[in-house]
Order: structure tokens, then C-alpha cells, then sequence
């Protein structure tokens, strides 16, 4: 029993060594970056709200064995086209923001749907797939904002089209529409922290009503929540986060259901033959699962999430880039789920949120940092984006090895 | 009309929609007016800059390792042997010999390290080769920060740190090759001795695949549990492949490099291997079956949709960057065609 319990400890080292060198590195990061914690914290805060939404919808292609679906990038540009539909129709604040969501559902559908078949195409080589599909929709992309936008379809909105009449602006100011969501309602840090105790209260309540036996795990966390809310509001030594750290409740609410979305649904049964699929496609076939169609529906689902996500990112942001704001979305996610902790095959919901904290703390004080230590804020900048590709590169030579390894 | 599809399809589809596209730009460029000569002189010039990089792609497809994405790795390792001729202030056919010379056992030593890492990630070599790739240029985005290069005309002249982002080879081996022996023909410029060079090299790949180590190649890259049935070692097979591919890109740049007259480095080299890997795939390739006519058939159609589509775009639609639409669209579709061709295991 003892011994058991020892193999696990060494497992558990094992299965979250990449979170635990990422968090030492940032943990480095953070201290030689010289900067305010509360200050590294509100843009952390900021960016978790950006991206976080990517990162969950990797979830699902990963646990259908599709990989990083580094196609989510097709769901920014629809979320783009959206959105640029939204402003052409002088639309503004949370109606664009909502108009966009909408309208871009169609197009994501279509994405989702056209790529995931390609998917099914090419079988063990999504990753690569996915990514051409990227590159190749960008060029798409491109015919459509450069030349049809203006050339064939009229656009009368003087912000967001060129002044010869044709071809959208390259950047967009997105004023009318910034922080639609964001700042709804905006509190401090502790008292978001002492809100977060109360809804852990209610479920571990519920729990014990349901279970009849009381959710000791969550009363404790709920207790330690609350302890940390109130010494926030009170104490001096954290006054800097109390002023500084603003929650967009809104948009965490939002990455709240997607979480709890994200663990229904693969309690349901196309949640559970989608995981089937993707620990094995001959065994779910044999066991009567359409695999194609089920790869189609993940890849779907993942692209409409993402498409959503762009929109969450770009209020935030207040500005699009039109022609390369989508470029990193695929890209960026992965490496943050990888970084959590997961693998090209297994992710949960856990990892992703971690993964996306600890990726954008990373980013935040990768440049300083690199500064301080090197001398140099581009070798920081340099070595984040080294991160980036590293994890991915690193992440799948693992995972290609243990494939090819057990073919032998 | 079964004839004609019978044609079509025996010069592949993809092939010939593309040659279609390319002859069709050219007559589009003649009756726009454009300078044909000027045309025709920048086709040939591409042709000489890529054709390495497009000729590396058949000892990686032919040794089983499939399109060599990784071939930045290469690109990274020339560079690196081009900047060291220039630091040693060598000009003229000494530097660029010095150049080509350090390239190889560069080449040759990433190429073998790289070989091993595709070794053991076998069916996955592709994703891999470009993940591992992006993730080498930015190691040497940092090291160009970092190497103590001195030579004034490649560092920053105030203030900067590091090398620059383009060194240019002027005074050093500027447009070396592609000058020699070149000769104007009607107004179009050959390049007979770059020509010569890539004709030469294309003989010796053509000569190594009929050897019996390319013999051995083929047959560890076709059916390699077959190969090893037979006593072929195939995972040496593999890395040789991957070593010869890995070296011909770093000579490859360095083509490359007198010819466009500027070393380029940090993010330059991403996606440098998506030219020949599109241009091969054009020119008839798969993930598995590659020619030598493939090779030059292929980078000729590529280099001729680039370089005539920018003029002829641009003259249809002056708002400009139609053309680089145009080759991003043709390059990747060309890429996910044949990537959709290869299908996946069932």
C-alpha cells in the first residue's frame, strides 16, 4: 500500500513536471522583471480573459484524437467577419459585440465543417493539416478583406474601409466596441475572490444536501476563499492589489460556463463517443460510432468556441488588426494547454486554465525580465516565442515517439 | 475527350491545373505588355535560388522521412557557415567557397542529430520537422543576439545590439554565381553558370539514387519492414537521407543568398521550406514518390506563378498584394492537396 502510494507521488512529479518548470521559470521571470506583482497580475488578469476561451476549446479536438487544432484560427477570422459586419452596419458596444456572435455562427459552422472533412482526410496528420488549413484560409481571408470588401461588396463606414474605397483598414479602432463585455461590471480582486468563496459555498451545500455527507474538500476551500477575500479588503499589505487588479466579471463568467459546458458535455453520449473516438477510431467504429461524423462535430464545436473567443479577445484588446489579429490563435492556445500540462491527447479543464495563467505571466514578464538578466528585452521577447514552438515541438516529438514506439 | 482526360490525369491534375495557371499568367503578362525579357530573367534568377532547396526535398522523400519541413534547420546552419566566411572578411570566390565548404559539415552535423530525433517519431515526421524548426529559429533569433560576431559591416552600427536583420553580400560574393558565365540573350539573361551548377548537382542526386546506397534509400523510404527483411539498416538510410537533405539546404541558402544579395536572419527563415516543399508537390511529387524532373519541372511552374503573378496582378488590381494572395492561396492549397491525397491510416 505504503509502496503504491510512492509510485503515485513520483507519477504525479512526472505527469506535471512541464507545469512545475514553467511555473519555476516564471516564478524567475516575475522576480528579475522588477515590476509590481499587483501590476504583472492585472495584465495577467487581462490576458487570462482574452485567451482563456481558445485554450478550453482546444479540449475538445484534443480528446477527439484530432491534436492541437491549430485550425481554430479559422473560427478568429469568422469572428472577424463578424465583427466587421457588425461595425460596416455602424453598430456599436455590447449589440455589435452580440450582432457579431451571431453572425459569425454560420460562417464558423461552415469552417469547422469544411476543415474537420479535410481532418478526416488525412488521418494521423491533423496537426499538420490543420495548420496548412490556417495558412491556407489566410489567404482567403485575404482575397476577402483586401479586394471584396470595397471591390464587389459596397462599404460606406469611412473607419474601417481604405480611402481609395477598397479593401478594409489594416487596423481598426475598435472604441465603440471596447470592453463591451469587459466592463459590464468590473469589481476588485478580493471582492471577486469573496464572491468566487460564496458560489463554492453553494455547490459544496448542495453537495452535501445531495450526497447526504457533508463536501468537506470544498467547505475547506470555500473557508480558505473567504479568508483571503476578507484579509484583501482589510489588510494594508495588499492594498496595491485591492486598487490595481479590476475582474471582468462578465467575461469570467463566461469562461465559467465554458468550463462547466466543456465537463457536461463529455458526460453526455456524444461527449463519450467523442472520447472514445479519439482513444481509438477502429474500436469506436466497430462499436457502431460514426467516427467522421463525430470528428466533424469536434472540429465544428471547437471552431464556433474559438470564433466566440476571438470576439471575447477583441473587445478586450480595442483594436483589430484585421489582417493578422487570427495569425497566432491556434498557435498560442496550444502551446498554453501544453503548458499546463497536458499532451496532444489528454487535457482537461484544470490544465487549460492553468496552462493559459502561466503561459501569459510568461509573456508578460519574459521582456523585462529578459532585459534585466541579458540585458536585453528582445532576447526575452525572442525566448518567449521560443516557448511557444518549443512546448509544441516538444510536446508532439513525445507524443509522435510513444506512437511510433508502440507500433514496433 | 477520354483521351484527353486520360492525359490530364496521367500529368497529374494538380500538376496540370497549375501549369494551366502559370502559362495562362504569361499570356496574360504578354498581351498586358508587359517586358517579357525582364519576365523571363527573373524566372531564370528564381529558378537558380531555389532549385537546392527544391533538389533536398528527394533524399528526405525518397529515405521515408517524407517532405522535409526541417529543412530551416539547414537554412539555419548555412547562414550561420556564410556569416563566419564574412566575419573572416573573405571576399569573392574564397568567401563563398569557405561558405559552401563550412556549410557541409554543418549540415552534416545537424542533419545527423536531426536524423536520429526523426528516427524515433517515426509517421509523425512532418508535423514534427516543422515545430522543431520554428522552435530552432528562434533559439538562433537569440543567438544572432549573442554570437561575437565583430565585423562592423554585419553588427549594428550605434546603439543596436546584435547582428542585423539583412547583411548584405555586396563587397563580399554578391550575385557571384549567378554572374558567372552569364550571358544575354535577346534581352533575357541566362545564367549558364548557375545553370551548370544546378544541372551538375542534379546530375549527382540523379547518379546517388541510381547507386546502390540510393537503391538501399528507396527501399528502406517504400517498404521498409521489407528493407530491413533484406538487410537494409533502415534507420541509417533514413538519417543519411536526412543528412544529404539537411546539407543541401545549407548550400542552399548560401545559393540563395549571393543570388538575392542579402543574408536574411531572425524570422526570415519560418517558412522558407514551404517554397520547395509547394514547388515539388507542384512539380509532380507526393509525400512519397519524387524525380528529378519533379524537382525542376516544379520549381520552374512555382517561381514562374510568383514572379509573373505580382506584375500581372498588380496591373489588373493596383491596390497591390493580390499577387502574394494569389501565392498563398496556390502554395498551401497545393500543399493540403497532396496532403489529402496521401490520406491518413484508415
Amino acid at each position: 500500500m505504503l509502496k503504491n502510494k510512492k509510485f503515485n507521488f513520483k507519477e504525479f512529479f512526472a505527469e506535471n513536471a512541464v507545469p512545475v518548470v514553467f511555473l519555476t521559470i516564471s516564478a524567475v521571470f516575475v522576480y528579475y522583471s522588477g515590476t509590481q506583482p499587483a501590476i504583472i497580475m492585472n495584465d495577467v488578469v487581462a490576458r487570462f480573459a482574452r485567451n482563456a476561451f481558445f485554450v478550453i476549446s482546444l479540449l475538445i479536438p484534443v480528446l477527439a484524437g484530432m491534436g492541437l487544432n491549430f485550425g481554430i484560427v479559422v473560427g478568429a477570422m469568422a469572428a472577424q467577419i463578424g465583427l466587421y459586419w457588425a461595425l460596416a452596419l455602424k453598430m456599436e458596444g455590447i449589440a455589435a459585440i452580440a450582432f457579431a456572435a451571431v453572425v459569425c455562427v454560420p460562417f464558423a459552422v461552415l469552417f469547422g465543417f469544411l476543415s474537420g472533412a479535410l481532418n478526416n482526410k488525412t488521418k494521423g496528420q491533423e496537426m499538420l493539416t490543420s495548420m496548412f488549413v490556417g495558412y491556407f484560409a489566410h489567404g482567403l481571408y485575404m482575397l476577402l478583406f483586401l479586394f471584396i470588401i470595397g471591390g464587389i461588396i459596397p462599404i460606406d463606414v469611412y473607419e474601417i474601409i481604405l480611402p481609395n474605397g477598397v479593401g478594409a483598414r489594416s487596423s481598426i479602432d475598435l472604441t465603440q466596441v471596447k470592453g463591451a463585455v469587459d466592463s459590464i461590471l468590473k469589481v476588485d480582486l478580493f471582492t471577486f475572490v469573496l464572491a468566487l468563496a460564496a458560489i463554492v459555498a453553494i455547490i459544496a451545500v448542495v453537495n452535501t444536501v445531495k450526497a447526504k455527507k457533508p463536501d468537506i474538500a470544498k467547505f475547506v476551500v470555500a473557508v480558505l476563499l473567504a479568508g483571503l477575500g476578507v484579509a484583501g479588503n482589510t489588510m494594508p499589505a495588499f492594498l496595491m492589489f485591492k486598487r490595481v487588479v479590476k475582474i471582468p466579471v462578465v467575461t469570467y463568467g463566461l469562461i465559467g460556463l465554458l468550463c462547466v459546458f466543456i465537463t457536461a458535455f463529455f458526460k453526455t453520449k456524444m461527449g463519450q463517443d467523442m472520447r472514445a473516438v479519439g482513444q481509438n477510431m477502429e474500436i469506436a467504429e466497430v462499436s457502431g460510432i460514426n467516427v467522421n461524423k463525430i470528428r466533424i462535430i469536434a472540429n465544428i464545436m471547437s471552431v464556433v468556441l474559438s470564433a466566440w473567443g476571438q470576439l471575447l479577445f477583441l473587445q478586450n484588446l480595442g483594436t483589430l488588426s484585421t489582417y493578422t489579429a487570427h495569425q497566432n490563435v491556434g498557435m498560442f492556445a496550444g502551446a498554453a494547454l501544453l503548458i499546463g500540462g497536458a499532451s496532444v491527447t489528454k487535457a482537461t479543464v484544470p490544465q487549460a486554465i492553468l496552462g493559459t495563467f502561466l503561459f501569459h505571466l510568461l509573456f508578460n514578464v519574459s521582456p523585462l525580465a529578459g532585459q534585466n538578466i541579458f540585458g536585453s528585452a528582445l532576447i526575452g521577447e525572442y525566448f518567449r516565442v521560443f516557448i511557444v514552438y518549443g512546448v509544441i515541438a516538444l510536446a508532439i516529438v513525445l507524443h509522435a515517439a510513444k506512437k511510433a514506439g508502440g507500433k514496433k | 475527350m477520354t483521351n484527353v482526360k486520360k492525359m490530364i490525369e496521367d500529368y497529374g491534375v494538380s500538376r496540370f491545373i497549375v501549369t494551366c495557371f502559370a502559362v495562362l499568367l504569361l499570356v496574360a503578362a504578354f498581351l498586358q505588355g508587359q517586358d517579357m525579357t525582364i519576365l523571363f530573367s527573373d524566372i531564370l534568377n528564381r529558378f537558380g535560388m531555389y532549385a537546392f532547396f527544391s533538389l533536398a526535398m528527394v533524399p528526405s522523400i525518397i529515405s521515408g522521412t517524407l517532405l522535409n519541413f526541417g529543412i530551416t534547420l539547414g537554412i539555419l546552419a548555412g547562414v550561420l557557415a556564410g556569416l563566419i566566411s564574412l566575419e573572416l572578411g573573405l571576399t569573392g570566390f574564397t568567401g563563398i567557397g569557405c561558405a559552401l565548404l563550412l556549410a557541409i559539415p554543418f549540415g552534416a552535423i545537424v542533419g545527423f542529430g536531426y536524423g536520429l530525433l526523426l528516427n524515433r517519431v517515426k509517421g509523425s515526421e512532418m508535423v514534427v520537422a516543422t515545430y522543431v524548426g520554428y522552435a530552432a529559429v528562434y533559439i538562433m533569433c537569440i543567438g544572432w543576439m549573442v554570437l561575437p560576431f565583430k565585423n562592423p559591416s554585419m553588427i549594428w552600427a550605434i546603439g543596436g545590439e546584435g547582428l542585423r536583420t539583412t547583411i548584405t553580400l555586396d563587397g563580399y560574393y554578391d550575385a557571384i554565381l549567378s554572374n558567372m558565365l552569364s550571358i544575354t540573350v535577346g534581352g533575357v539573361t541566362i545564367q549558364v553558370g548557375m545553370l551548370l551548377i544546378i544541372a551538375f548537382a542534379c546530375l549527382l542526386m540523379y547518379l546517388f539514387t541510381r547507386s546502390k546506397m540510393g537503391i538501399a534509400m528507396r527501399a528502406a523510404g517504400a517498404n521498409p519492414i521489407y528493407a530491413s527483411a533484406v538487410g537494409v539498416n533502415v534507420n541509417r538510410q533514413r538519417i543519411i537521407g536526412t543528412v544529404i537533405s539537411t546539407v543541401l539546404g545549407a548550400l542552399g541558402i548560401i545559393i540563395y543568398a549571393q543570388a538575392f544579395g542579402f543574408y536574411q536572419l531572425y524570422t526570415a527563415p519560418m517558412n522558407m521550406s514551404m517554397y520547395p516543399v509547394a514547388a515539388v508537390l507542384i512539380g509532380g511529387a507526393s509525400t512519397r514518390k519524387i524525380k528529378i524532373s519533379h524537382v525542376i519541372l516544379g520549381t520552374l511552374l512555382y517561381q514562374t506563378i510568383i514572379a509573373v503573378s505580382v506584375p500581372v496582378v498588380s496591373m489588373l488590381a493596383p491596390e497591390g498584394g493580390l499577387g502574394d494572395v494569389v501565392r498563398i492561396i496556390v502554395s498551401n492549397g497545393i500543399i493540403l492537396y497532396a496532403l489529402a491525397q496521401a490520406g491518413g491510416n484508415k
